[in-house]
């Protein structure tokens, strides 16, 4: 490690609105393979708006985003907040919608569809509506839907903010267990400390605007996550010091 | 909450009907109130029965006139709407000429067409026109208002204007144009008969509002209210025609059209 060629590095990053707001100012990031980035902040700090710049969906106001490869660039899956499913599209239509953009039949698409939704524990749920879904398993369908397309790069935007504790983490867990199979990078959202060091390798906490770094929290990535983990005093060493690097973040929107 | 079949639920209304037809029929007789103030309700009815070939004639005139009214608003609010949601240009340029059409009363606009057009075009035109506008409308409010994330969703994936619209913007418009299809339905049975009135036409394409002023001008009362009748049982088909398919189309999976089922 270390010497290998991040998949993609955001590279003085700066990112204004039409307001004048500067939610990113040279920002810096090495996203290496197969590591589970948080991104920690308070609200408005630009940690959703680093998101959709590598998602492509926004352009950057300055510096570049390179990409190792271009191919990972273009097959990106991405998680919202929210769900977001068609509500007239049943469960495999909404986790066969990346392909059908993608050109692909749905015969053709069946199998890769069907492995997903087994992968997110929804294997029975094919023909149910979004409307008959709890919310945890609306999202296992956004994530599934997120994956369906085998990408290298995972980016999920605070995607269990909405829901309740035990969801949370049992959805926490499962995703650990897919993005291990899939070999999958991702790139988190949160401001839940606790949530963020469970699930990272490593934890930027950013400060309230301009997306300027805190602190950097490598978290060993051979340390099992289990509920040994949780109650471990690592864990709590881990969070008290990205507590204190939020704590800080927020002291500087408060001056 | 406790179930209720449709059959149940229409009782209630039809039970109100019938007690207001019956002392009706009852106020008629005991004041025996003459046929040309104010015809039982059993007068209307045998009226009906007898006039049935000139009235349901003239029903099948109004109504075809104002679904052919409603078919074609239909193609161009839709097609309207979708060339606006294209571009705000579009919607600049053409929005106020629709609104214009909207505000102004359609009967004010009826005795002008019937310069230009033979009855039966002015009366199509007319029920066109009133039709027309609440489809755009609801039709332009669907498309604009699809969730932002979904249409990210969409871009994430590189999705092509046309996929855009096939599997995002159109089935997420459904619930809106289905709203304003009902409305235009109503709307196009009120146009057709306002230009029926304007036009006055007699003959072989004599829709029901000519009844009724023919029917009017003979102090033919019974008529006047057995034809008043067929109206609403034209509305009425309308509006029961137009809801029923909005439920098949999104008993599925919209709130709108969901009853009390689970």
């Amino acid at each position: 490690m270390g010497v290998a060629e991040p998949l993609v590095s955001l590279r003085g990053i700066g990112k204004s609105f039409a307001n004048g707001v500067a939610a990113l100012e040279n920002f810096h990031l090495d996203l290496r393979d197969g590591e589970f980035l948080t991104l920690l902040g308070p609200s408005g700090c630009g940690k959703s708006t680093a998101l959709r710049l590598i998602a492509g969906l926004a352009t950057p106001s300055a510096g570049a985003i390179d990409w190792r490869d271009s191919a990972a660039a273009h097959n990106i899956g991405f998680v919202f907040q929210e769900a977001t499913l068609l509500p007239w599209a049943d469960v495999f239509a909404n986790v066969y919608l990346p392909l059908r953009l993608a050109g692909k039949t749905r015969e053709a698409a069946a199998p890769l569809v069907r492995e997903t939704l087994a992968l997110v524990g929804l294997a029975d749920f094919e023909t149910a509506l979004p409307r008959q879904l709890s919310g945890g398993m609306k999202m296992r369908v956004a994530i599934a839907r997120g994956l369906v397309t085998r990408p290298k790069l995972l980016l999920m935007d605070e995607p269990f903010a909405a829901l309740d504790e035990v969801t949370r983490f049992r959805l926490g867990d499962d995703l650990l267990a897919m993005k291990q199979r899939l070999e999958t990078t991702i790139v988190f959202v949160t401001h839940s400390i606790y949530e963020s060091v469970y699930l990272s390798t490593r934890i930027l906490a950013l400060a309230a605007r301009g997306g300027a770094i805190i602190d950097t929290i490598d978290i060993d990535a051979a340390i099992a996550r289990d509920e040994e983990f949780r109650t471990s005093p690592e864990f709590a060493q881990y969070c008290r010091r990205a507590s204190a690097a939020l704590r800080s973040a927020y002291g500087e929107e408060l001056r | 909450m406790k179930q209720t079949s449709p059959l149940r639920e229409a009782l209630l209304p039809l039970a109100v009907l019938a007690a207001a037809l019956a002392a009706w029929e009852a106020a008629v007789r005991f004041w025996a109130i003459p046929a040309y103030v104010l015809p039982a309700p059993s007068l209307i009815a045998e009226t009906l029965v007898k006039d049935r070939d000139i009235l349901f004639a003239s029903l099948l005139v109004t109504l075809t006139t104002a679904l052919e009214a409603l078919a074609l608003a239909t193609i161009g609010g839709v097609a309207l709407a979708l060339l606006i949601s294209r571009s705000r240009w579009m919607e600049r340029a053409l929005m106020p000429f629709a609104i214009v059409l909207q505000v102004t009363p359609i009967i004010a606009i009826a005795p002008l067409l019937l310069v230009y057009l033979a009855p039966a075009e002015a009366v199509l035109v007319c029920a066109f026109l009133v039709a027309f506008f609440p489809i755009l409308a609801n039709t332009s409010l669907g498309l604009a208002s699809v969730d932002r994330s979904l249409v990210e969703l969409f871009d994430l994936y590189r999705a092509s204007p046309w996929r855009k619209l096939v599997y995002l913007r159109a089935p997420a418009a459904l619930p809106q144009f289905f709203a304003g299809l009902r409305i235009g339905g109503g709307l196009a049975l009120i146009g057709a008969i306002a230009a029926e009135l304007a036009a006055g036409a007699a003959g072989q394409g004599a829709g029901l509002a000519f009844r009724i002023s023919e029917a009017g001008y003979r102090l033919d009362i019974p008529r006047m209210f057995a034809a008043l009748a067929l109206v609403s049982l034209a509305g009425i088909v309308i509006y029961a025609g137009l809801t029923a398919l909005s439920r098949l189309a999104l008993s599925r999976w919209h709130e709108s059209a969901r009853g009390l089922d689970d």
